[in-house]
């Protein structure tokens, strides 16, 4: 009796034991979402850009290597538009400020949402890349046929690796199903660096230019 | 399968009794489908186990054998491209979650309770309900096959977007289905591990266990890791599908690729749970038949640990195309490639084991090595996969498909079937009818060569896996490949033939069936009484 009693107690503690485990990994399971997302965004991994504004360093131009910077875009079943960018690519300086302009077309007659979700190639590329202004911060309403330009304006940083000579920026739209904000350009900038960015811009125009 | 079992009246104390300390009597258990409902016998709950999965044995081969008359010659012939998907899909979901892991647990109902001398499982009635959670789960995942829209039809990695955002309506099913399989596989593990930390015979230490029950305790402990982990992600898609959330729509700030870290981080130790209880009835019937004790026993026991713990850190492995950092790929490429220092190990004792043994060859022994020789072969396929750039080539082709065909197959399912040869004589008191046993042997190991070996070839040259059709370069490997399988499938009636033979008669078997037996199972006479080691049994060390 005395050991089958020892055996009924070792039962209980180990039923116990693995019941919690499971409860961890189920747990460790969900956390790993955010985890992942942490993980992506301090390594650049993933190409995942960060998705708020960010300011102008103002650091000297590195006049010695040219950066191409491609764009690509892709549309996405379940939202009628079209988007476009005026140039496929441009060579840029780092530190320089570049400006290109995107052009989203709502070819369908209804007002939709919709949402151009980035990603950094190659990834590595991703933690020097500083949006100072861009679409995909915010989630776009565009009137049935209607048609609007938005710029992106973005620095590469000095210290982008030796290695990295091409950078390629994809963009794919997505249909946003509830308006969680109104978003509008107006606001696209925040405002510190807004008054500061036309000032930039007026002075260092010829950002890129076309091949 | 079942057991001859004696007339009614020895049935005097259910083992629920025996487990909660009472000996006083019991009302007669119930007769006929009641009986097997409620039975918290591991015997009866073995041979339960053991039935389904032959079941469902078929029943993934027919979906398979519908996939290989497809593909029989190019072009499409019979079936919609629509359900050659639902097929590629359900052939791999009832194999890996019907057949291969309820074969495993049916084994470990059966033997490990026998072999440490424990007179039942620690938690009977627990045993039960994660057994009949089995068949509810399978019923309602076939029906999906017959739902508007068709069955799952993502291949059974069921990657997002293709299962949440483009899957079809009965998804939500395929779901709920592997949510209860994963509960059954969870409580059958947790049993397993209460019954062999506290349920050993007096004075079996956990190095005097034999390999069987060794693997078994470290394979529970990996489904008791990742098993959560797939329930989690099954849940996520749920969330995906029918709530509106976006952990895996890049829509809505999600990430595709999520899902397969998540997935793979629960998949590759998956593959190891359907492979570590093969090593050990592999080296339970390597010993016996070459009348060697086995050759290594401590290091064998740490060689699984160590492929265990390895499949945490390899997952990214089957994800060497999503565009992980050359850092990634090279950690991935490296430790995936340690594995095959301790599965190295293994080949190595069993090799050793055979080496100036007195072998015979009967049955069991054939099948036991067949693996050897067949598993060695999808390891080194593996290996190769293994080499991340060689990889970005051989991604999604059908050398994949021959690699882990080779490593289930005459891996995994030989091994089932060696040990179902080999612990039969225990199970009904008669000996398999070795005649007919050796021609399914030989019928098997050329069905399977025929089936999988081309498929390297074709994969090599560039064949898509989970495609319909296919260039014309491919047609002779093709043609090869689904004779084979027909053959193969054909051949298996074989089995359920010899097993059946052996449940009705035959050679009677003496307790010690096997002359180099060593372990405690073949102490019980055969067949195996319903109560065995109701006073536990004085364990003798041997030299291990």
């Amino acid at each position: 009796m005395d050991s089958q009693n020892q055996a009924k107690v070792g039962v209980r503690r180990t039923v116990i034991r693995t019941v919690a485990v499971l409860v961890g990994m189920f747990g460790f399971a969900f956390a790993l979402v955010p985890l992942y997302d942490v993980f992506c965004r301090i390594t650049g991994i993933n190409g995942k850009v960060d998705a708020t504004a960010q300011s102008i360093v103002h650091e000297e131009v590195d006049e010695s290597r040219y950066i191409n910077v491609q764009f690509i875009t892709r549309g996405s079943a379940g939202l009628p538009w079209q988007m476009s960018v005026e140039m496929r690519q441009m060579s840029v300086h780092p530190g320089q400020m570049a400006e290109v302009d995107f052009t989203f077309t709502n070819n369908s007659r209804s007002e939709n949402w919709g949402r151009a979700v980035p990603s950094v190639s190659p990834s590595s590329a991703t933690p020097y890349l500083r949006k100072i202004s861009c679409f995909c911060f915010q989630e776009q309403l565009l009137q049935g046929g209607e048609r609007l330009t938005i710029p992106l304006v973005f620095q590469l940083a000095r210290d982008l690796p030796k290695d990295i000579n091409t950078i390629t920026l994809v963009y794919t739209l997505y249909p946003v199903e509830h308006a969680i904000q109104s978003a509008s350009f107006n606001n696209t900038l925040n405002n510190s660096s807004q008054s500061d960015l036309k000032n930039y811009l007026k002075n260092n125009k010829a950002a890129g230019e076309t091949i | 399968m079942a057991p001859n079992m004696p007339p009614q009246p020895p049935l005097q104390h259910s083992t629920t009794a025996v487990a909660d300390g009472q000996s006083h009597g019991h009302t007669a258990p119930p007769k006929g489908i009641l009986r097997w409902l409620l039975t918290t016998n591991h015997k009866e709950i073995g041979s339960l186990y053991l039935i389904f999965s032959l079941t469902m044995f078929f029943i993934g081969g027919i979906f398979a054998l519908v996939v290989r008359a497809e593909l029989f010659q190019p072009g499409l012939q019979l079936v919609e491209p629509e359900f050659f998907n639902q097929m590629t899909t359900m052939h791999g979901l009832i194999m890996v979650f019907a057949a291969v892991m309820p074969a495993f647990t049916g084994l470990a109902n059966w033997m490990i309770p026998l072999q440490i001398g424990a007179p039942d499982m620690a938690l009977p009635r627990l045993n039960n309900f994660s057994f009949w959670l089995l068949p509810v789960a399978f019923t309602l995942l076939l029906s999906t096959l017959f739902m508007p829209g068709g069955g799952p039809n993502f291949g059974w990695t069921f990657y997002a977007p293709l299962s949440t955002t483009y899957a079809p309506p009965s998804t939500t099913f395929f779901i709920l289905a592997l949510h209860i399989a994963g509960i059954s596989s969870i409580l059958g593990a947790i049993n397993i591990i209460a019954t062999i930390l506290n349920m050993r015979a007096p004075g079996m230490r956990l190095m005097d266990m034999p390999l069987f029950v060794w693997t078994w305790l470290i394979t529970a402990f990996l489904l008791i890791a990742v098993m959560p982990v797939l329930a989690g992600v099954i849940t996520m898609m749920l969330m995906d599908i029918n709530f509106g959330t976006s952990f895996f729509d890049a829509a809505g700030g999600g990430d595709p690729v999520l899902f397969q870290h998540l997935f793979w981080f629960f998949g590759h130790p998956e593959v190891y749970i359907m492979i570590l209880p093969a090593f050990g009835i592999v080296s339970a019937i390597i010993p016996t038949f070459a009348r060697k004790p086995l050759f290594g026993y401590a290091s064998m026991v740490y060689a699984t640990a160590a492929i265990a713990l390895l499949s945490f850190l390899v997952w990214a492995h089957h994800m060497f195309v999503v565009g992980l950092p050359l850092v990634a790929e090279l950690f991935f490429m490296y430790s995936t490639m340690l594995i095959a220092v301790p599965t190295g190990v293994k080949v190595f004792n069993w090799v050793t084991t055979l080496f100036r043994g007195s072998i015979s060859f009967e049955s069991p022994m054939l099948f036991a090595l067949a693996f050897v020789v067949l598993f060695t072969i999808g390891g080194f396929s593996g290996l190769m996969l293994a080499i991340a750039p060689a990889d970005f080539q051989y991604h999604d082709t059908y050398f994949v498909v021959a690699h882990f065909h080779y490593v289930l197959v005459p891996g995994a399912i030989f091994a089932i079937m060696a040990g179902v040869y080999y612990w039969l004589p225990k199970w009904t008191g008669h000996y398999p009818n070795e005649r007919l046993a050796q021609w399914h042997f030989w019928f098997s190991i050329i069905g399977v060569n025929l089936t999988f070996f081309p498929m390297h070839f074709a994969g090599l040259a560039g064949m898509p896996r989970r495609i319909p059709d296919y260039a014309l370069q491919f047609a002779d490997f093709n043609l090869l490949s689904s004779i084979g399988a027909f053959f193969f499938g054909a051949s298996q009636l074989l089995f359920v033939l010899v097993v059946i033979l052996c449940v009705r008669g035959g050679k009677k078997a003496p307790a010690k069936a096997w002359e180099g037996a060593v372990d405690l199972e073949w102490t019980v006479p055969s067949p195996a009484p319903l109560h065995t080691f109701e006073t536990p049994p004085v364990f003798h060390r041997t030299s291990h």
